[in-house]
């Protein structure tokens, strides 16, 4: 008789499949995974801590920098605990503006997600398709913030500015020709918000493209059918949120269940899963961009109507406007002040937890009074997402770890914090 | 949602009377904290009991109170706290428990009651060295691999104690003390008076 005994295999932390820095010790029974160990940390910044040492305004640009994929999300959950913690009102306006681009940021990240889990998987034309709309997505994000992934566009009091009544379009060039830029600026002669609604008109049925090419092959089904079942009393236990928790048949969305934002007067539907498997959760996270759609859709109509501030008036919290600063000593004395010494918050505690595109993202601050944090907690989906990779993973083939990876949409700039 | 606050409230003090140090609500969060000879006995309760039903531990983490406020700290410096959620009643409560000993903190491990607790705990053990008796497997979990220390104790310099680079002459990676001049870009300063029209510190 042969003598079998397990073997230790290393997965990572630089390979394809680990969506990042992901370092994963596997004990091995032939081709079954017994024990799978995640070795996390080597994205590690300590924004926590440089949180400490900054000024209220200052962290903002961090949380771009956590989960790099749905940049502005990030930002909204930390505005929204500034906020209370500040006891500040948001103009709706802000409101209605940051619902909208949490919704494209949701579309960036689910578009990702599929591009990268499609490619696990071996469905190359996936990745493809999705960085095509990704790519007029990041141009929205240019045309408020000037930067296409790390926005810094929300700031406790409302959003940094109004959007634009133009869209930056191609120029003719040596490599590009007068009519091939014509076509390409065919969608962005008009305002920012007719290139959203010309993108809203054509994504659905760029999903449907999506759908086509993954939901009934076989190939597909065969990856990720019956792969990585949690029930749904397991998934509560492990701390899943979002389309994780959603895909084991849990009814809980925050945008429903504890409406933050405008949320409470937008029409959606929150798409369940059954089974709880990978194949599942691609279909809940697939519905999700349909309704992502919907809610982007309804927020254009209402912004188009609505003129408004975009950001509170108190300038303690905000900056005056560039013309109140230059003819009004006070506004100047705000200014300064606010960018010198920054904003106080009171002292106090919060807890603001927002839907973010991959479950529960949260924002735990104590503040003693000061111009910076006290101490800063951030809540990341993906943390306790991983943690259950092992509980996950036992029992199933090795190439069923990487459709494990991918179903679990990890960042390592979130997990690792 | 301040009548489903109240609800829970009362739903608690039925609960777990006496061994309730504190139950204050402030901005529509209700904050509970309780001794830590305690803190697994009413973690059991908060996850168990029907009237409450907090099935997920949506996040844990430590806290080192050692600098706050401009006041002296003279209470316990080290707590831990952590985000419950009921997913049946939609509710939420922030469990704190100040760990005592300030040398050695220890305090109970919850990972029986919520799986999700390991990794939180872990990262509490790693970055503030608050140690969880009962936790199966407490290893550093954000740090490098032989990190000494705990980094996000207030004491702990935000630049850290060593930095590394390859050594030519060794041919390897080698650490050696930090290099860099700490420096503080804005003070941190705690203003007396109400600050605006923005909410009186209490």
């Amino acid at each position: 008789m042969a003598e079998i005994r397990n073997y230790t295999m290393n997965l990572g932390p630089q390979h394809p499949a680990a969506h990042g820095v992901l370092r994963l010790v596997l004990e091995l029974d032939g081709e079954v995974i017994m024990r799978a160990d995640p070795h996390i940390g080597m994205l590690h910044r300590a924004t926590e801590k440089l949180a400490e040492t900054k000024t209220w305004l200052q962290a903002l640009p961090y949380m771009d920098r956590l989960d790099y994929m749905s940049m502005m999300a990030n930002e909204h959950a930390y505005c929204l605990a500034v906020e209370r913690l500040l006891g500040i009102e948001v103009p709706v306006r802000a409101q209605y503006i940051r619902v909208m681009f949490d919704e494209i940021t949701r579309l960036l990240n689910h578009l990702l997600w599929i591009g990268a889990h499609g490619l696990d998987l071996g469905a190359m034309t996936m990745f493809i398709y999705a960085f095509r709309e990704r790519e007029d997505l990041f141009d929205m994000y240019e045309a408020v913030s000037g930067a296409r992934m790390h926005a810094a566009y929300y700031r406790p009091g409302g959003v940094y500015r109004d959007l634009p009544d133009s869209m930056p379009r191609y120029d003719v060039s040596r490599h590009r020709s007068a009519r091939t830029a014509g076509k390409l600026n065919e969608n962005r002669l008009g305002s920012m918000l007719d290139f959203v609604e010309d993108f809203t008109n054509r994504f659905p049925r760029c999903v449907d493209d999506y759908e086509t090419l993954l939901t009934d092959n076989r190939i597909w089904k065969q990856r990720t059918v019956g792969i990585g079942v949690v029930p749904p009393e397991m998934a509560l236990n492990l701390g899943f949120t979002g389309a994780m928790l959603r895909g084991s048949g849990v009814e809980w969305d925050l945008r429903r269940k504890q409406p933050y934002a405008v949320y409470d007067r937008l029409d959606f539907d929150i798409p369940v899963g059954v089974n709880g498997d990978c194949y599942d959760r691609y279909l809940v996270r697939v519905e999700e961009m349909r309704q992502s759609n919907r809610i982007i859709k309804q927020c254009v109509k209402w912004l188009r109507e609505n003129p408004g501030p975009v950001i509170t008036d108190n300038h303690k919290v905000a900056p005056p406007s560039r013309v109140e600063m230059k003819s009004n000593m006070e506004e100047l004395i705000h200014h300064f002040k606010l960018f010198t010494e920054g904003m106080h918050v009171p002292e106090g505690e919060a807890y603001a937890a927002i839907e973010h595109p991959k479950g529960e993202f949260g924002i735990y601050v104590i503040s003693d009074g000061a111009n910076m944090p006290y101490r800063m907690k951030i809540r990341a989906p993906g943390f306790a997402h991983l943690s259950s990779l092992g509980y996950m993973a036992k029992g199933h083939m090795l190439a069923d770890a990487v459709a494990i990876i991918g179903t679990l949409d990890i960042v390592f700039g979130e997990i690792d914090r | 949602m301040a009548a489903r606050i109240q609800l829970l409230k009362t739903a608690l003090e039925a609960a777990l009377g006496a061994r309730i140090v504190s139950l204050t609500e402030a901005l529509g969060e209700l904050a509970l904290v309780v001794k830590p000879e305690d803190y697994a006995a009413v973690a059991n309760a908060l996850h168990d009991t029907p009237s409450l039903r907090f099935e997920q531990l949506i996040d844990l983490c430590g806290v080192d109170y050692s600098q706050y406020g401009d006041r002296h700290w003279n209470a316990a410096r080290f707590a831990v706290v952590a985000q419950l959620l009921s997913v049946a009643h939609n509710w939420r409560l922030r469990l704190k428990v100040f760990v005592p000993d300030d040398e050695f903190p220890v305090v109970e491990s919850v990972t029986g009651v919520w799986a999700s607790a390991g990794w939180y705990e872990r990262e509490a053990f790693d970055l503030y060295g608050i140690m969880f008796s009962g936790h199966a497997d407490l290893r550093r979990i954000l740090t490098d691999y032989g990190f000494i220390g705990h980094p996000f104790r207030k004491d702990f310099p935000i630049s850290g104690n060593v930095e590394m680079r390859y050594d030519p002459e060794q041919k390897r990676v080698i650490y050696e003390p930090v290099s860099i001049e700490p420096r503080e870009v804005t003070p941190r300063i705690i203003r007396e008076e109400a600050f605006g029209e923005l909410r009186p510190r209490k």
